[in-house]
């Protein structure tokens, strides 16, 4: 038995880029009915985790051209250049708009917004509610949804298929997780805000609930992944959880130390080492290349024995704790509480963890997908602002500028098309339901959940980690195809109809797989290293010649994928050097008499 | 200065009371023997019980760090969030853990939030602009000292940990409670905000602050130092305000 629900957009996802989007419909087109379909209730998204900022142009010596310059050599230049322009222009009053929705922002003396450093980023543009940005947008964002009436919320409702007919999508399938049961929402338009695929990994910063789902829809109804080789690890997180340290730490001026109290970075084309941050440099460098350092000094035997492996010293001691109160009360907390570390007195030990998926379902800059009909958004989309490696406090704005964006565009198509067929959508998804239902009914097929996702995560990390080789990818590839297999007799024990959590977590577990495999078949088809991606084997340097692609991961059932690639959109920004610290600013210097010179 | 975590590992047992509406008429408990580090949380332990031991066991979680608010329980008898509560401190066992108090059990340690969500959906927890103010103003101005007003109001993660705490929301399931009080502060202690005589209706019915008998174990349990007990008590001050000034001013009590 199916219910149906008739709606204008459906948005599965409700974190911070679904709840915007809603918002955008709501408030522009009060007449279109939405239907906000979500997992968990919208306050419990993985949003509500984010803890550093968000970005935008704030302060008078900073400009537009910075933040684009900032983002687009921190993504190694496979950012859409277009894309990034249109980013950097509206991110600031999308956070003025948060801020008229209430967001408590914290405060400068004088009652204007703050901004902290960050990152990657030349100049502090980093809008931040203490260290608790995510938590506080996603309330602020879930509480403003309430005013509307024409959000329709379906709150524990799970998603196991989109509806796709005449090629256009239609409408999607969702469990009711109290009660087993299922509605098709039938929808013109459908936007996936569903987040990332961090579970596909061991050690990660992600919740439970970060796997993938509307990411393996899409891509299961042909629309190609982009560039999910690249995966970005934070450089501080904590030993055996992977719970995240801000990098608003290092923001506020915190150092990173080798087992020798040394700071390390300096030794990695991030220095000169000064006493307070300077932006661009040192621990204000980029994930990819601090996390990059981690490894070496790793393999240098530098870093610090602990009982979840080796790690680095986060050291705030410096900051003192008041600051620390002030600014990074969530840090102080989490240190003390899990590690049993008070930050004031002793620095943290951390390490490298998986974040953040730079890679998503393929849009357009306007958020539409190859499949009519489809929108996405926020970190399952690859919209294209953070290329080979995303900059800290970036993402949290996409959420906003992409969301609203997202909702503008789909509103405005499901006003130029009609309802399809009731009948063969409903025939659909009876086809769906008795999917979904089989992997439920696998009472005896012997392979554990846990099992399969435990081989998986350890096979990504082994062969998608902060550096990579033919040789561990393949046999990351063999292993998840193996995975793959096995997954056809994966066990669900639970033969309850109401809340059954085990049938979902199978269902979750098809959702990593395809994600995994499209991941580790893009990384080891693209032989260079830029980013995120990098090699050991013999492709250490960046090819502009052959690889400035977008790779394109097209579901092949249970074969491999099969990779494509897509244009690189260049507009004023030509790949040049990707240099942080002394030989950054000295680089810069160059680009500007270059431009200079030209003009 | 708090001491350093081992990981050697011992095994502790761990009790939860179990319910399912298609197998049970009535809770049972049902008891686990589980591996343990001294830096585990309560939440792993349940974890490993659902992917080792026994795939059935239901419950909510997920961002691990307490800031999501999905995984509030009884542990020993008290509210906690299980991923902030970590076994070390709950030794020897065996730990006894049930679904949040006060709350109609949906499945093991699930109980149902929609009356929860329903109450933060009636107080319009939302800004409600004192004047109002274009994009292109920019922000409205607001100062570190009138944002510390709200600071604490604002963290609440909508966990329910206070209302599992409260007697009198036990007694009387209609009972706005702790937290959408604390949130309904919130708003209305907002520089920014205009909207308080829309909400006074909500703080001053039969089921608002009134029915608040200061306990305080609400306090006591928030994981985010939310304090709604002291939240609930400042509007008791402003609900008196606004029933005696609708006496004397024709404006209903805003001087």
């Amino acid at each position: 038995m199916v219910e149906t629900f008739k709606t204008d957009v459906a948005i599965v996802g409700a974190g911070g880029a679904g709840l915007r989007a809603a918002i955008a419909v709501a408030s522009a087109h009060p007449t279109l009915g939405v239907a906000l379909v979500s997992k968990v209730y919208p306050m419990r998204s993985h949003t509500v985790a984010a803890e550093g900022g968000a970005a935008a142009v704030t302060q008078s010596h900073d400009s537009l051209e910075a933040h684009f310059h900032d983002t687009v050599s921190g993504g190694d230049w496979l950012c859409e250049q277009d894309v990034v322009d249109f980013f950097v222009a509206q991110a600031r009053e999308e956070l003025v708009q948060m801020e008229h929705w209430g967001c408590p922002w914290s405060r400068k003396p004088d009652g204007h917004v703050n901004v902290r450093a960050f990152g990657g980023m030349k100049i502090e543009r980093t809008w931040f509610a203490a260290d608790k940005t995510g938590f506080h947008m996603l309330h602020t964002l879930f509480q403003t949804s309430i005013k509307y009436p024409s959000i329709k919320r379906f709150d524990e409702h799970f998603c196991v298929d989109l509806l796709v007919d005449e090629g256009r999508v239609q409408g999607v399938l969702a469990i009711d997780i109290a009660s087993g049961g299922f509605t098709l929402i039938q929808a013109k338009a459908v936007i996936i805000a569903t987040g990332g695929a961090g579970r596909v990994f061991r050690e990660n910063t992600n919740g439970g609930i970060v796997t993938g789902d509307g990411m393996a829809l899409a891509y299961r109804h042909g629309v190609p992944l982009r560039d999910m080789e690249f995966v970005q690890y934070h450089p501080t997180c904590m030993p055996g959880t992977g719970l995240l340290f801000t990098e608003a730490c290092r923001g506020e001026g915190g150092f990173l130390l080798n087992k020798d109290g040394y700071r390390y970075l300096q030794d990695y084309g991030l220095g000169p080492a000064e006493p307070t941050p300077r932006n661009k440099a040192m621990e204000l460098g980029p994930r990819d290349r601090l996390s990059q350092a981690f490894w070496h000094e790793k393999q240098k035997g530098r870093t610090v024995a602990g009982p979840h492996g080796a790690a680095v010293h986060l050291d705030l001691r410096h900051l003192g704790e008041k600051k620390l109160r002030e600014r990074l009360p969530q840090i102080y907390e989490l240190a003390v509480e899990y590690l049993g570390v008070d930050p004031a007195r002793a620095p943290i030990p951390v390490l490298p963890a998986v974040h953040y998926t730079m890679g998503g379902i393929t849009a357009d800059g306007k958020t539409a997908a190859p499949l009519p009909g489809l929108y996405s958004v926020g970190e399952c989309s690859s919209v294209g602002i953070h290329g080979a490696n995303r900059l800290g406090s970036n993402s949290l704005t996409e959420l906003l500028v992409f969301g609203k964006l997202a909702g503008n565009e789909a509103a405005t198509y499901a006003s130029t098309v009609a309802h399809g067929g009731s009948a063969t959508l409903l025939a659909l998804a009876e086809k769906a339901r008795a999917r979904a239902v089989a992997i439920a009914a696998r009472h005896d097929g012997g392979e554990r959940i846990a099992t399969l996702r435990r081989e998986m995560a350890l096979s990504m990390e082994e062969g998608c980690g902060i550096y990579r080789s033919a040789e561990t990818m393949q046999a990351t590839c063999d292993k998840i195809a193996e995975l793959k297999q096995r997954y056809k007799k994966v066990q669900v024990d639970d033969r309850s109809t109401a809340w059954n959590t085990e049938w979902l977590l199978a269902v979750e577990l098809g959702y990593l797989l395809d994600v995994a495999q499209a991941m580790v078949h893009s990384a080891l088809q693209r032989k260079e290293s830029r980013g995120s991606h990098q090699r050991l084997d013999g492709f250490e340097q960046r090819d502009d010649v052959n690889h400035l692609k977008h790779s394109l991961a097209f579901f092949n059932g249970d074969d491999a994928p099969r990779i494509d690639y897509g244009e690189v959109k260049i507009t004023h920004s030509p790949p040049g050097t990707r240099a942080y610290g002394a030989a950054g600013e000295q680089a810069d210097a160059d680009r500007k008499a270059k431009e200079s010179s030209h003009a | 200065m708090p001491e350093p975590v081992t990981t050697a590992v011992k095994t502790i047992r761990i009790e939860v009371l179990r319910y399912r509406p298609e197998q049970e008429d009535a809770p049972v408990w049902q008891g686990y023997t589980v591996p343990f580090t001294d830096d585990m949380s309560v939440l792993q332990a349940l974890q490993h019980i659902k992917d080792e031991l026994d795939g059935s066991l239901s419950f909510r979680w997920s961002c691990r760090m307490a800031i999501c608010g999905s995984c509030g329980m009884m542990i020993d008898g008290k509210p906690a969030l299980s991923c902030q509560t970590f076994l070390r401190d709950l030794l020897p066992g065996p730990v006894r853990i049930e679904a949040l108090a006060n709350f109609p059990i949906e499945r093991d340690l699930i109980v149902s939030v929609d009356g929860f969500v329903g109450k933060l959906e009636s107080i319009k927890p939302y800004l409600i602009p004192k004047q109002p103010r274009t994009l292109a103003q920019g922000e409205y101005l607001q100062t570190p000292a009138q944002l510390e007003q709200i600071e604490q109001y604002s963290s609440c993660i909508n966990c329910m940990l206070c209302y599992a705490a409260c007697p009198q929301f036990g007694l009387d399931p209609g009972f706005t409670g702790p937290g959408v009080l604390a949130l309904l502060h919130r708003y209305n202690a907002d520089s920014r905000d205009g909207g308080r005589d829309q909400r006074m209706a909500v703080l001053n019915a039969e089921e608002g602050v009134w029915s608040c008998t200061a306990v305080g174990y609400c306090s006591e349990v928030c994981p985010k130092h939310v304090d709604p007990a002291n939240a609930v008590n400042q509007n008791k001050v402003n609900s008196a305000k606004d029933y005696f000034l609708r006496f004397v001013s024709p404006r209903g009590g805003r001087p």
